[in-house]
């Protein structure tokens, strides 16, 4: 099995480019359409944890540095 | 830190916590984050002195933890000149877009790199005046629609863009030059690198070290964030390709 990631997504920080979810190679990042933060902006949330590979390509994308990612140490 | 979990990626320190200006999406952003990676890697953010810009980045000083001075619009390679002349030993480095370092501020630029001006240039181009509202700049491809040119660049008119990295690689005071882009993360990689490469080589006195950040602007190129990624893809690094155009510390080893 792959090693799990995890990443952490801060709703303040983040401003909805959508920049993570187009190069989360597992698809499991998307915008919250439903929701927005205090600045009016829809965020960007993990809706497949499960799925995460720790790769960073979200938080190395990420225009704020709102993302910090993690992987399951062994 | 989580248990069980060890940390792969995280905003670096010396990014102060300030919420950034920027339009959703723009790579100024990721750019200061991989200067201010790069400068708590090598361990310098006591030393580091910056010169920012008149632009959208203006306000680097507000978002990076380290010692800033704000410059008159293009005059930032003036500014550093002075600087680094006075300090030698502290790394420096301007910040500037292109409405500043390639339209008002030309002649400082060209005559610092002529010069071989110890610090480092971190040149964003993204092909338009941003903060201003969507103007035609140096670097506006051709056929591009701005505020300024609604019927696209027409080169007869006002000549073609304008390329600096190329430019500024036949100077003989400048160490190194490159063009990077920040469209996808492996890009992104090798743009840290280059970073890194610039500060290096400025240590080791060698000259003025050059990078051209391929950049783009969500708001004033009327596209979505992902759409901006097309469009440098298939416009702008079709015009400005990626690449080392110069690097002294090559030659040597050869």
């Amino acid at each position: 099995m792959a090693a799990k990631g995890l990443v952490e997504i801060s709703v303040e920080t983040c401003k909805g480019c959508g920049l993570c979810v187009h190069y989360c190679p597992m698809k499991c990042l998307a915008i919250n359409e439903a929701d927005t933060n205090s600045y009016g902006l829809h965020y960007a949330q993990s809706v497949e944890p499960d799925k995460c590979i720790g790769c960073a390509n979200c938080a190395v994308m990420c225009p704020d540095g709102a993302i910090t990612v993690y992987k399951q140490s062994n | 830190m989580k248990e069980g979990y060890t940390l792969v990626y995280k905003r670096p320190d010396t990014l102060l916590k300030t919420r950034m200006h920027y339009c959703p999406g723009c790579f100024h952003s990721i750019l200061h984050k991989l200067i201010m990676e790069v400068v708590e890697e090598m361990g310098i953010q006591n030393d580091v002195i910056g010169v920012s810009p008149v632009g959208c980045s203006v306000f680097a000083y507000d978002y990076m933890d380290v010692d800033f001075q704000e410059a008159a619009h293009g005059r930032a390679c003036a500014v550093a000149t002075g600087i680094k002349r006075t300090l030698p030993n502290h790394p420096v480095f301007t910040y500037q877009g292109d409405g500043d370092l390639a339209a008002i501020g030309l002649a400082e630029t060209m005559h610092a790199c002529n010069r071989g001006e110890k610090f480092s240039i971190f040149f964003v181009n993204n092909a338009i005046y941003g903060m201003t509202g969507g103007q035609m700049a140096p670097t506006t491809l051709e056929g591009q629609i701005t505020t300024t040119s609604p019927y696209g660049r027409d080169p007869k008119n006002v000549g073609y863009p304008m390329k600096m990295a190329e430019m500024v690689s036949q100077l003989p005071g400048v160490a190194y030059c490159e063009r990077v882009c920040l469209n996808n993360p492996a890009n992104v990689r090798k743009a840290k690198k280059s970073i890194r490469k610039c500060f290096e080589i400025q240590a080791q006195n060698l000259g003025t070290t050059f990078l051209e950040v391929v950049s783009n602007c969500p708001t004033n190129w009327r596209l979505s964030p992902i759409k901006t990624l097309d469009f440098v893809e298939n416009n702008m690094l079709k015009y400005y390709p990626l690449g080392v155009k110069k690097d002294v510390t090559a030659t040597e080893e050869k």
